[in-house]
């Protein structure tokens, strides 16, 4: 049998005998892209828990079991958890590192070792992250974004949470400095932009955001640490520094961070919807270019976060305006998809129904978010529970519902096993009902005035916090089946083939499954589009040993 | 990691033969991604000049006043040095790509020690700043007491040690890069076909001066003419 990236790697410093120092050592995209993971879907699953504890003691109003400061640190934790460590490393960590490359081509990322250093600083930023749980006051209560002048003013351990995002933000910043050379530099000879399968038009435009959107939020934490430790009076109101400027080059990176998360999950989606309607996707280039646009627009909408916080009348109609014209490329999408659908032969494997129950709980999350764009609404409903579902709908309900939908579309391609599907469906009903059962009630109690980050609450709000704890539960169940359920597949599953979807771009053209280290064994001559589908079935077919076309 | 590297060709139907390009070697690659860096270090400076701008248009006059207290003559000097450092970089990298690898490290040993200039003559200013008074934690610069100064003169002054710290960081980070450089050059890893590295640096050294060539005029110059007695004192 013929090597795969299990059995051999290339390391950055020497070559160790230990397997163990193998894996710390790799420079191999797929290997890194699995350590992303591994560690990305635990501290997804420690975020998880302390969510679930903040979910008990909204059980009922008053105080059950956690006091209201702890309370305050929990959803933080929460927060930076989720945000920081999970959702924007996510997807372009992991399927960027493991399946980008794949897709044009390429024998590694451009740097490979400079990917490897980045996935240990990523490490670092998380120790240093999670040792502020032990060290000094405690963990920041501030929320995951550090508002001045509070920030400024807790005794908790806010310092050490600031210098943590910082060395994350770096993480991801040189990321995307590798993306996107090796998307300029390392494709296949032949395939231009407009050949890219769709996934790395997402990570590209994942990547320039990565690259001109951190750099400020980074600079903005460092100013925070500085106030904190030598009082340079920038966001200190006592000194004639102004907090709402924090606010605002806080939300010029955290904004366009929004869109660093959704577009690659939107590349899923673009890849999943051709392959299981066996068609050829539906404006290809009006997906491609849409991806571009949102992650120009979102770089000029941060100021919708700032409508109650003080900011001219003209400035909240702009904001609110540039606003709207998100939802133009988005909804260009999301026509897309639906028109590859039709007349297509749509096969409901797992992978399709991730993505088609994405469908439906990512429109409930951006129409929402259209309505609190809007200045009147934003100001009944800003802070309140509907933000709250809003986002979480979008986030959850669109980028981590794709990322689980990418999950079971390149399992097979990187463990080279496959789950069963039966069993896998019933973990997607189980996460999209429970999905739907714990976030909707928080609409209607947010629209009638429930805020957000309080740890109690009014008795009319009870049975809503109720209905949410049991979506909860189910939720939270269908996460632990699903998981279960890949784990011994990847342990115990049948073999999969090298193509088992019949799909068309080159990481499906790889000659053993795994792929062997450094992928396909030739570069082939890319000279069709991505997603060719002649009544139902791939166009273009390769011999794998010469990777040239036999069709 | 270091074996030859024979670039691959892929073959298209019409049996043409394409080279493909690998990531190792990749000159252009490395080049392009050290650009892409460099405009982390604009957008991560830039934020902070942002912020300079907001709070100068708020406090104008204070902003004056308090620039008129900085040394204009070892600020000047200092962007000379700099300037002259930014020449002989680049002067040790033609003679790189011309093949005069001992010309190329007498010109970036040249760099470095105009570098640790600058921070020697930052060290003075800084030093008699302190001195004066005028530091981070100082009453001078803290809100409430006798010695406070204006809002915008604190404003001020945080943000001229705030930036000229950061500057005065890469500096150090400059040097410690250029030692490295030294390092590869002598261990014959960086040469006149493969300078790369030599490359990058003297991008992220012209960065560094270029900084400063924004950072001056703005703290030292502002409130260099005879300009403040003209202004009206917004306290």
């Amino acid at each position: 049998m013929s090597k795969t990236y299990f059995d051999e790697t290339h390391c950055a410093i020497g070559h160790p005998k230990s397997t163990f120092m193998q894996w710390m050592l790799t420079v191999d995209h797929k290997r890194i892209g699995l350590m992303y993971a591994a560690v990305i879907f635990t501290f997804f699953f420690v975020a998880v828990a302390v969510a679930f504890t903040l979910r008990l003691e909204l059980f009922a109003p008053g105080q059950q079991f956690l006091d209201p400061n702890t309370y305050n640190q929990v959803f933080t934790l929460h927060g930076v958890i989720m945000v920081f460590l999970f959702i924007i490393p996510g997807i372009p960590a992991v399927f960027g590192n493991i399946v980008m490359p794949l897709m044009i081509g390429a024998k590694d990322v451009s740097f490979p070792r400079l990917n490897w250093f980045t996935f240990w600083l990523y490490i670092f930023g998380a120790l240093i992250a999670l040792s502020s749980l032990w060290t000094g006051n405690g963990f920041a209560d501030t929320g995951w974004t550090f508002y001045a002048p509070y920030s400024l003013n807790t005794d908790t351990n806010v310092i050490t949470t600031l210098v943590a995002a910082f060395v994350l933000g770096m993480a991801s910043i040189l990321t995307g400095l590798n993306f996107i050379v090796t998307i300029h530099r390392l494709r296949a000879p032949g395939m231009d932009f407009f050949k890219m399968p769709l996934f790395v038009w997402g990570i590209y435009a994942t990547a320039w955001i990565q690259l001109l959107a951190t750099p400020v939020v980074g600079i903005t934490l460092v100013l925070a640490i500085l106030e904190k430790t030598f009082g340079i009076g920038i966001f200190d109101p006592a000194k004639g520094g102004d907090p709402i400027l924090f606010e605002h080059l806080f939300w010029i990176y955290s904004h366009p961070a929004v869109y660093l998360m959704i577009l690659p999950a939107f590349g899923i989606m673009s890849e999943i919807i051709p392959a299981f309607s066996r068609r050829e996707v539906f404006g290809y280039r009006t997906i491609a270019l849409s991806s571009a646009a949102i992650a120009g627009i979102g770089y000029l909408v941060w100021g919708h976060h700032l409508f109650t916080s003080g900011m001219s009348d003209i400035a909240k109609v702009i904001f609110s305006f540039l606003t709207f014209l998100v939802a133009i490329p988005t909804g260009i999408k999301f026509y897309d998809w639906v028109a590859t659908m039709y007349k297509g032969k749509i096969i409901l494997s797992v992978p399709m129904l991730w993505a088609l129950g994405t469908m439906i709980t990512f429109v409930i999350g951006g129409l929402t978010g259209v309505t609190i764009a809007m200045v009147g609404p934003d100001i009944h409903l800003q802070d309140t529970y509907y933000t709250v579902a809003h986002f979480h709908y979008a986030m959850l309900g669109g980028v981590v519902f794709l990322f689980f939908a990418g999950l079971h579309y390149w399992f097979p391609l990187v463990t080279g096993k496959m789950y069963p599907e039966g069993k896998a469906k019933i973990a997607f009903y189980l996460n999209f009902i429970g999905f739907n059962v714990l976030w909707f009630p928080m609409f209607i109690a947010g629209y009638q005035g429930m805020p957000r980050r309080y740890f109690d609450y009014l008795p009319e709000f009870e049975i809503y916090h109720q209905v949410a704890f049991f979506g909860a539960v189910i939720f939270i169940s269908g996460l632990v089946y699903m998981f279960y359920v890949l784990i011994k597949a990847w342990k115990n599953g049948e073999p999969s083939g090298t193509n088992p979807w019949n799909a068309t771009t080159l990481e499906w053209h790889l000659p053993t499954s795994p792929p062997p280290l450094e992928n396909h064994t030739k570069v082939p001559y890319v000279d069709f589009r991505p997603y060719e589908y002649h009544h139902g079935e791939p166009v273009v077919k390769f011999d794998l040993k010469t990777m040239k076309r036999i069709d | 990691m270091s074996h030859e590297y024979v670039p691959e060709i892929a073959v298209d139907r019409d049996g043409k033969e394409h080279e493909v390009q690998g990531w190792q070697g990749d000159f252009y690659g490395g080049k392009l991604g050290f650009w892409l860096f460099m405009l982390t270090e604009v957008m991560m400076f830039g934020a902070m000049f942002l912020v300079l701008t907001y709070y100068f248009s708020l406090h104008p006059a204070d902003f004056l006043e308090a620039s008129s207290e900085l040394n204009v003559l070892l600020g000047g000097t200092n962007t000379v040095v700099l300037l002259i450092s930014a020449l002989t970089m680049g002067l040790g990298l033609l003679k790189m790509r011309n093949g005069d690898i001992a010309g190329a490290k007498l010109m970036i040993w040249a760099t470095i020690i105009l570098a640790l200039l600058f921070l020697g003559i930052k060290a003075v200013e800084w030093t008699n700043e302190y001195q004066h008074g005028v530091f981070l934690g100082l009453d001078a610069l803290q809100s409430g007491n006798e010695h406070s100064k204006p809002f915008g003169q604190i404003l001020f002054f945080g943000m001229y040690f705030t930036m000229t710290g950061l500057h005065g960081f890469h500096i150090i980070i400059g040097i410690g890069l250029m030692l490295w450089l030294l390092k590869r050059i002598n261990a014959g890893k960086v040469s006149t076909e493969h300078h790369i590295l030599h490359f990058n640096i003297a991008l992220y050294w012209d960065l560094v001066h270029l900084i400063w060539v924004f950072v001056f005029p703005y703290f030292y110059m502002i409130g260099a003419g005879d300009v403040v007695g003209g202004v009206i004192n917004a306290h």
